[in-house]
């Protein structure tokens, strides 16, 4: 079990400000129900003087994400925008004293809650002038995680803001790459671009491989989709087959619990890809058969 | 007050059990291999738990070894049938096994052998069709364990063994959880091994067994000195082994118990969190599961915070499959592998139970869940 602060306990046993505001000047609403955590943020902001009269929330999660949603509306009531548009993640884990490492990821999502209150707050009222954070750069609001949803942002803001240094580190504050572990090597590139060190990928034993021939090439795939690809499926009762291979593009049949499975058709596709791309080459584009 | 409803997890030591290891860890220190009569009372005890703990598995002394734990003992298992059989690189068993027999799979799979993983249903059973295609002339061994730690389903695990013989495959079962709780007779099946743990029968931790049939080809796993007639190096864990020995043949007291009081206690508490606590479901193969064993979802919420809200209650003490309760990110791979929804999945609890619950422990239970699976409904932005 976890080793919790007597804050944190307090703020999940007796959290404040559980429920909805009735009509909020801002709602932000982070995580889902796959997932297993999510989030939902309610804002009352006085017009006149911009500072936050009210903050309540509800919370789908574990103890230190009801903790941390709690700490998040102690820490706005009462705020300017202007003062609270400068939180992170770490206000609310200090708030709460402290968090286990593997627990960040819970203070993170109250912060991304908080941003997304602000981006709706300035769409609603375009004449408050709200400090909205850009926190997106252009091509940055791609997929890195696909078990768990998260964009290159999201990774970039967070090591930024908490001066990560490592890819497990990464997993405990933002969740990416706790799944399937297929976009690790995608973000230890983003966390060597952040830190400015030189990608270790062109250093790395795959830079100096030999372009596969098309016999090799389709010999890797097959192996790669009867071993590792087929038996990840099958550990949650789905299963897969392949179909053809034509060039870069692999056509794969989903079977067993995986097929009409809406919800895990699309990470599924992108975690076949995934492996492929990892093991076989970038190049790879899976295509769904029916 | 502590309510202590995780005994899938672990279980108390029974005072029976104790007593009759202090011996072995004051006076009797000997070690069982030494030439002077002082080691005599300690390999004594040793053939009297072997002996105990043969007539509750229904199979000769001389079938089992003592180990260390479970985990030793399936590890054991799996890899001294493919030492035996070194033309077969197969291996057949379940997505819903215990990590102790999955990670062994999963790295076996690196080092270039085949796994087959079974799929199971929504309730968490095997297709007997489905384990008779998967061995085939390669399978070296088939794995399936006799009951399962988180929903409690019991496997026809002695039809499998019969398949499994019949393709020349040998059969492995991990029956941690159902030694204690289940009837189990060796003798009449075809099971070449079988895997237990002390500390799931009111035994203490670090000590376990396996069996293996006689004439089943059998490698050694540790290797040196000539303790278990070879089969097993490494000094006798003697105290251990003697406590193990008492827990046996208190299990064969009480297996009527298992069947009546526990299923009983276990039927009781899961009736009454049915009845008043919002859109629950219970996991599982509801009539082919252990008496002890009930594994209830509560949608919208998470196990985690159930968890430690129960405790904080009442000193409840259960487990959950949820993600945040296992260090890693992801929920259990067996409410995964049944295909539970997602709305389900990161709210299931484990209640497991023993002998030494009582009708005051439903109580508790029953008094404190359902305020509680409120409260965090209340607070969940889903379901309303």
């Amino acid at each position: 079990m976890w080793d919790y602060t007597e804050k944190v306990m307090d703020h999940f046993l007796n959290p404040r400000n559980v429920g909805v505001i009735a009509n909020p000047d801002a709602v932000g609403e982070v995580g889902n129900i796959v997932c297993g955590d999510a989030m939902k943020l309610y804002l009352k902001v006085d017009p006149k003087t911009k500072t936050i009269q009210d903050a309540k929330f509800q919370t789908f999660g574990c103890a230190s994400a009801i903790a941390s949603a709690s700490a998040l509306t102690e820490i706005l009531k009462g705020k300017t925008l202007e003062e609270a548009s400068k939180l992170t993640n770490q206000d609310i884990a200090s708030f709460l004293g402290e968090l286990p490492e593997e627990k960040m990821h819970c203070s993170v999502m109250g912060s991304e809650a908080f941003q997304a209150a602000m981006k709706n707050l300035a769409k609603s009222h375009p004449d408050w002038n709200v400090p909205v954070i850009e926190v997106v750069e252009e091509g940055e609001d791609r997929i890195v995680c696909h078990c768990f949803d998260v964009t290159e942002a999201e990774i970039r803001n967070v090591i930024k803001a908490n001066h990560l240094t490592t890819v497990e580190q990464v997993t405990y504050y933002t969740k990416a790459g706790g799944g399937c572990g297929g976009c690790l090597k995608d973000i230890q590139l983003i966390l060597d671009d952040v830190l400015g060190k030189k990608s270790s990928e062109s250093s790395g034993a795959d830079g100096a491989t030999v372009p596969l021939t098309n016999l090799q090439k389709i010999a890797l795939i097959q192996d790669v989709f009867d071993s590792i690809i087929r038996d990840g499926l099958k550990a949650d009762g789905g299963d897969a087959e392949l179909v053809d291979i034509a060039g870069d593009t692999v056509m794969v049949r989903l079977t067993g619990k995986c097929a009409g499975c809406a919800s895990a058709l699309q990470t599924l596709k992108h975690w076949v890809e995934a492996k492929l791309r990892e093991k076989v080459s970038a190049a790879i584009n899976v295509v769904e058969v029916k | 007050m502590l309510v202590y409803v995780d005994n899938n997890a672990t279980t108390c030591v029974a005072r029976e059990v104790f007593e009759a290891m202090v011996p072995f860890l004051t006076d009797q220190y000997g070690n069982p291999s030494s030439a002077h009569p002082f080691g005599k009372s300690a390999s004594k005890i040793i053939v009297s738990s072997r002996e105990n703990l043969a007539e509750l598995l229904g199979c000769d002394a001389d079938e089992l070894i003592f180990t260390s734990c479970g985990t030793e003992s399936d590890s054991t298992a799996i890899l001294s049938a493919l030492a035996t059989q070194q033309n077969r690189r197969k291996i057949v068993t379940t997505a819903v096994e215990h990590h102790a027999v999955l990670k062994v799979c999963k790295r076996l799979q690196q080092q270039g052998y085949k796994v087959e993983y079974l799929p199971v249903d929504k309730h968490g059973r095997l297709n007997l069709a489905d384990v008779d295609n998967a061995i085939d002339d390669e399978t070296a061994l088939v794995s399936v364990m006799w009951a399962n730690n988180e929903i409690g389903n019991i496997y026809p695990v002695e039809r499998i063994a019969e398949i499994a013989h019949a393709r020349g495959a040998l059969f492995h079962t991990d029956a941690v959880q159902a030694v204690g709780k289940v009837k189990i007779n060796l003798s009449s099946t075809a099971i070449d091994f079988l895997s237990l743990s002390g500390h799931k029968l009111h035994a203490p931790k670090g000590v376990g067994a396996l069996y293996v049939r006689r004439f089943t080809p059998y490698w050694s796993f540790l290797t040196g000195g000539h303790q278990e007639r070879g089969q097993r190096a490494g000094t006798e864990n003697v105290a251990s082994i003697a406590g193990l020995g008492m827990a046996a043949l208190l299990a064969q007291e009480n297996m009527e118990v298992e069947q009546t009081y526990v299923k009983g206690l276990r039927d009781r508490m899961e009736a009454g969190l049915l009845a008043t606590c919002p859109d629950p479901a219970v996991n599982g193969d509801i009539e082919h599961r252990l008496p002890n064993t009930s594994s209830i979802c509560f949608k919208y919420i998470e196990g985690e915070a159930i968890l430690l809200r129960l405790y904080q209650a009442g000193g409840i003490c259960a487990s959950s499959g949820s993600a945040c309760t296992s260090g890693s990110l992801e929920p259990s791979h067996v409410l995964r592998a049944m295909g539970l929804d997602y709305r389900m999945l990161h709210g299931s609890i484990r209640f497991s139970f023993s002998r030494y619950n009582t009708e005051q422990d439903v109580d508790v239970i029953l008094e404190k869940t359902p305020p509680i699976i409120k409260a965090l409904r209340e607070m969940s932005p889903f379901g309303h």
